[in-house]
């Protein structure tokens, strides 16, 4: 049996772009070769059965999914059916478990009760809304556009409707003072949602804000403002009762989300969608890579399974939607390329993603997964330093530690030679 | 190439003209002396290869000839061939005492002077030399064919520096030719021939001494008196060596073996040494079977005048260092060194050098022809300290200076000639004033050039007053400099402390007065150097146990990605392997990790303190000690 197996829709189009934002996103309408918002939701569905056909003859068997979400972008700017519609064909290929969890990623401003009343009765169990402030300078800061009372009005809808309910808020954005982050922080534990993200705005040179940044328009971000912030975040959101699960969320008690966690726990994935990623944790046989590159498309060849032969595979769709649609067309699993883990590569994976969950990363699991182990030398610092606390064979970020998880990671990382 | 008549070993001294090239950088005496070869027949045209003479690859970039050679020069005056010796001389200062044998295997001197920018503070320098040694002046203005050349006005200034009429001063371009004939004709006329005694015991002046990977050793002499034969026992009179010679020989242009060498020629003696400093420059070679009974005059053993540590960046590198010291040593006697241990930079040499760009060579050298990364460390003088109990210390390294009560330091001096356009006056005298020097005379070259004659501390030169002096007169001023015996002064140890700890690379030993200033540099720079870390890092200066200076690089409070969703995940693992390579090039200070590029960064010359905060700082600082 197979770990618990995901899906990710990408769906790469946006009103228009904000400045911050450094996702596979287009605001055209068509770009060109079948790739328009109207027939996206077909491509997806080829690209899936593409998909599972490559599973199959590959001697991949995956369980049914146990969650999917829609990402973007923003999947909202399709109509509520398409995103059905994409879910059925999940559901057809793959299956579904009984209480799968089911997300899609929401513009407050584009959707309505009867959209999320489609999604609803579509199968989709929870929304996660970018909310990102409830302070009107920020927002425009970030360009966003939507009007905040649409996010009061839709998040009640969503709950009503019996909708797990999460929002995003981004600190750190030029000219947010600390009463500006605390606003928006109290006005995200009012709605009720039971799943609140943070993340502290990152700038990405290449985007109109590090444009900005680098010509001086605008200020950088400064890291011990984000760091103010993370701790003010972590202390209003604890207090309203949701517990951090991993560095940027909080969730009341069972109402993380699954499918992230799948992420940080390493299971498979299957990405859909234009420069969506997957993930397999055991592919059999591989072929010489550079023969595979020298094919249209990328194939890995695989027949017999023996575990000494495994390893994993990360993959990526072609970005740009117009050249993804045509690979699709070629009758190709879309995929720009991909990487063959190593066995090293994939214990520091497991290092880097476990160390910022709140349920920590297990010493006598890694050991038992990879062969390797880290020393009490450097668990016993990060200990004494403040940086983790241990539980029996688990080691958990302090609050300093998830600030610092990039220097427990190297210390760790450093630990296995 | 015409045959020539005169055969070494069988010329009489009254055909023979030995003469050298003295001139500024740039001023264009390569050229002239690519001229002269390609003039005389022995350079066929289409063999000429740009500035012939320079060979090394540093020199050619640098336009400065470091080693000289010396090229025999068949030339036809009135009907009758003469045999020329042309020596070339390196043009700088720290290379003095070269340039002085080099004088000495000479009876003439070409003084080269650029049409266009007229006598600079070396070239003066070199050339009270060569009156010093009674050498006969031929004045000579260069790239006459330049638009903006003033020959006339170049002219009355060498007339008034060397008591000649104008009219006396050649006017030549290296670059058509121009002119260069008739410097020939007046080499021949002027400059006296040797006047050795060609029957007396072999006495031959070693003027020059390189290292050849293909051949060894190679020694420049001048014959002086008596004559050397090929397969004769050689004796080296000061070192005390003898030899089997493999050859001896002439260079015209390139080596030619030679049975023999006669009074007053110049040419060249292959010893199989195995370094230049068994084949010392001043050093008197004479027969072993007759040897002369006195040495000729005027030698010495170079001096370091400055020093500085030289580490690996990469401490693995540690044996290619030595190994490529010792190979640069073959070819320059001046090179001291010896193994050193720094807390903070790892292996590496102390190393003593004649003088900065003596320095500086060295360290592009080794760079560039063996390859390594090298951090070197504030240059410093030897200061000669004397303690409380009495006792006296040689300091060539802060690391050496003693703890505790000093009675009194003495620091080298030295005499510095600075000539300059007289609108920068001023400025050069300020300059002067902040790096302790005192001035005594100012001379009037012409109207419009001045020169200045100041007596500052070594310390003073050796760090960044050449810079500054350039920036300052906006490049035209120049500057020379020779020992000038020494001085007591007030002079402390400032150490730099990270975390509390002494980083003994960054101790410098400075004067009193300028010791906050340093402080207050140094500590900032590395504020600004070393990356934050997960705790507080205080960045101290100190004289013994006062602390003089403080920054903090105050702890890093966040280094988390905020998202690591499904597509992020190789993106962070790559970044973190990144991460992971640049750390190996961190130096470990205590608990501190501080950058490769910071110690470099540190410790490069040349910052001076004009922001406002360091102003503010270095004024508190004073005020607290006051």
């Amino acid at each position: 049996m197979r770990q618990p197996f995901e899906v990710y829709v990408h769906v790469p189009f946006c009103i228009r772009r904000c400045g911050y934002c450094d996702f596979n996103t287009y605001t055209a309408l068509d770009l060109g070769e079948g790739a328009s918002r109207a027939n996206y939701a077909t491509l997806a569905c080829l690209e899936m059965r593409h998909v599972h056909a490559w599973q199959e003859a590959h001697g991949i068997h995956e369980p049914p999914a146990s969650t999917v979400f829609f990402g973007g972008g923003t999947p909202t700017i399709l109509p509520a059916e398409d995103l059905v519609t994409m879910l059925d064909t999940v559901r057809e290929l793959w299956g579904m478990e009984e209480h799968a969890e089911i997300t899609t990623e929401a513009n407050p401003d584009s959707v309505d009760r009867e959209y999320l009343h489609t999604l609803r009765q579509g199968g989709f169990t929870r929304i996660s809304f970018g909310m990102q402030s409830s302070v009107p300078h920020v927002l425009r800061t970030l360009d966003r556009t939507h009007d905040p009372r649409n996010v009061i009005d839709n998040v009640r809808i969503a709950k009503e409707l019996g909708f797990e309910v999460s929002v995003d808020l981004i600190y750190g954005a030029p000219g947010e003072s600390l009463a500006d982050w605390c606003a928006s922080v109290q006005t995200a534990i009012e709605l009720g949602v039971d799943h609140i993200s943070a993340y502290a705005l990152t700038i990405e040179p290449h985007t109109k804000m590090g444009r900005q940044i680098a010509s001086g328009q605008i200020a950088a971000p400064n890291d011990d403002d984000e760091a103010a912030k993370y701790e003010i975040a972590d202390a209003m959101l604890s207090e309203a009762g949701l517990q951090w699960y991993e560095i940027s969320n909080w969730a009341a008690p069972g109402h993380e989300s699954r499918h992230n966690l799948g992420y940080w726990r390493n299971v498979d994935w299957a990405g859909i969608g234009p420069g969506a990623h997957s993930h397999y944790g055991e592919v059999f046989n591989v072929a010489d890579p550079e023969q595979q590159d020298a094919k249209a498309g990328v194939e890995i060849a695989a027949s017999a399974s023996t575990a000494e032969q495994a390893c994993s595979l990360r993959a990526w769709d072609i970005p740009h939607p117009r050249v993804w649609a045509v690979a699709l067309a070629n009758h190709r699993v879309p995929w720009q390329g991909y990487e063959l883990i190593s066995a090293a590569e994939n214990a520091e994976e497991i290092i880097m993603l476990g160390i910022r969950l709140h349920e920590g990363f297990d010493l006598d699991a890694f050991t038992e997964r990879t062969g390797r182990r880290i020393t009490n030398y450097v668990v016993d610092s990060l200990v004494e330093e403040g940086l983790v606390t241990r539980d029996g064979e688990r080691i958990i970020a302090t609050l300093r530690g998830r600030l610092l998880n990039d220097l427990v990671i190297e210390r760790l990382l450093d630990s296995l030679e | 190439m015409s045959q020539q008549h005169n055969q070494p070993g069988f010329t009489d001294q009254s055909l023979i003209r030995n003469f050298c090239i003295i001139a500024h950088i740039d001023h264009g005496k390569s050229t002239v002396a690519d001229r002269i070869l390609q003039l005389s027949g022995i350079v066929p045209e289409r063999e000429m290869r740009d500035r012939f003479l320079d060979r090394m690859d540093i020199e050619q970039e640098r336009g400065i000839t470091i080693k000289s050679q010396a090229v025999r020069v068949p030339w036809t005056y009135d009907g009758q061939e003469y045999t020329l010796g042309m020596i070339d001389t390196p043009g700088h200062v720290d290379f003095n005492y070269e340039v002085s044998r080099a004088l000495a295997a000479c009876e003439g001197a070409v003084l080269l002077v650029d049409a266009t920018q007229g006598i600079e503070a070396q070239t003066l320098s070199n050339l009270y030399l060569a009156i010093d040694h009674d050498l006969t002046i031929i004045p000579v203005l260069n790239k006459i064919d330049l638009p903006s050349a003033e020959p006339d006005k170049h002219a009355d200034e060498i007339a008034g520096l060397i008591g000649c009429e104008p009219s006396d001063v050649l006017r030549v371009s290296g670059k058509t030719g121009e002119g260069v004939k008739e410097l020939l004709d007046r080499i021949v006329v002027d400059v006296p021939a040797p006047k050795g005694d060609p029957k007396g015991d072999a006495r031959a002046l070693i003027f020059d001494s390189v290292y050849d990977s293909y051949r060894g050793i190679v020694t420049y002499i001048r014959m002086v008196d008596g004559e050397l034969r090929s397969r004769e026992k050689l004796h080296m009179m000061s070192v005390g060596t003898t030899y089997d010679p493999i050859e001896i020989g002439v260079i015209s242009p390139d080596m030619m073996p030679t049975r023999a060498l006669g009074a007053g020629e110049v040419g060249y003696v292959i010893t199989g040494a195995k370094d230049v400093s068994q084949s010392k420059v001043g050093d008197t070679i004479t027969s072993a079977a007759n040897p002369a009974k006195t040495p000729l005059p005027g030698y010495r053993d170079p001096q370091p005048m400055v020093y500085a540590g030289l580490f690996p960046i990469d401490n693995a590198q540690f044996p290619e260092l030595r190994e490529a010291l010792d190979k640069l040593k073959l070819n320059d006697a001046a090179l001291v060194y010896e193994p050193e241990t720094s807390v903070a930079l790892g292996f590496g040499f102390r190393c003593g050098f004649l003088g900065l760009l003596h320095m500086e060579i060295v360290s592009e050298r080794l760079s560039r022809e063996f390859g390594l990364d090298l951090i070197s460390t504030a240059p410093n003088v030897p200061y000669e300290v004397t303690a409380e109990d009495g006792k006296v210390h040689i300091v060539t390294n802060p690391s050496e200076f003693p703890e505790g009560k000093i009675k009194k330091i003495v620091e080298p001096m030295v005499a510095a000639d600075i000539i300059t356009p007289k609108e920068f006056i001023g400025a050069v005298m300020d300059l002067c004033q902040e790096h302790r020097g005192t001035m005594s005379t100012m001379e009037y070259l012409s109207t419009e050039r001045v020169e200045m004659h100041y007596r500052i501390p070594l310390a003073e030169v050796v760090f960044d007053f050449f810079d500054q002096l350039k920036s300052r007169t906006k490049g035209y001023a120049s500057l020379d400099y020779h020992e000038d015996g020494e001085q007591a002064a007030d002079l402390v140890k400032v150490d730099i402390l990270i975390q509390g700890e002494r980083i003994d690379a960054f101790s410098a030993i400075v004067h009193r007065d300028k010791a906050y200033s340093y402080g207050v540099m140094m500590t900032k720079k590395l504020r600004e150097l070393i990356p934050r870390q997960q705790f507080e890092i205080p960045i101290q200066a100190a004289i013994g146990s006062r602390i003089i200076a403080r920054e903090t690089i105050r702890a890093l409070r966040k280094d988390v990605l905020a998202k690591c969703y499904g597509g992020d995940i190789t993106r962070k693992r790559k970044l973190l392997e990144k991460q992971k390579a640049g750390k190996k090039r961190m130096k470990m200070l205590g608990h501190v990790e501080v950058p490769q590029e910071a110690f470099v960064a540190a410790l490069s010359t040349g910052e001076s303190a004009n922001d406002r905060d360091t102003k503010d700082k270095i004024r508190a600082a004073q005020k607290s000690e006051g």
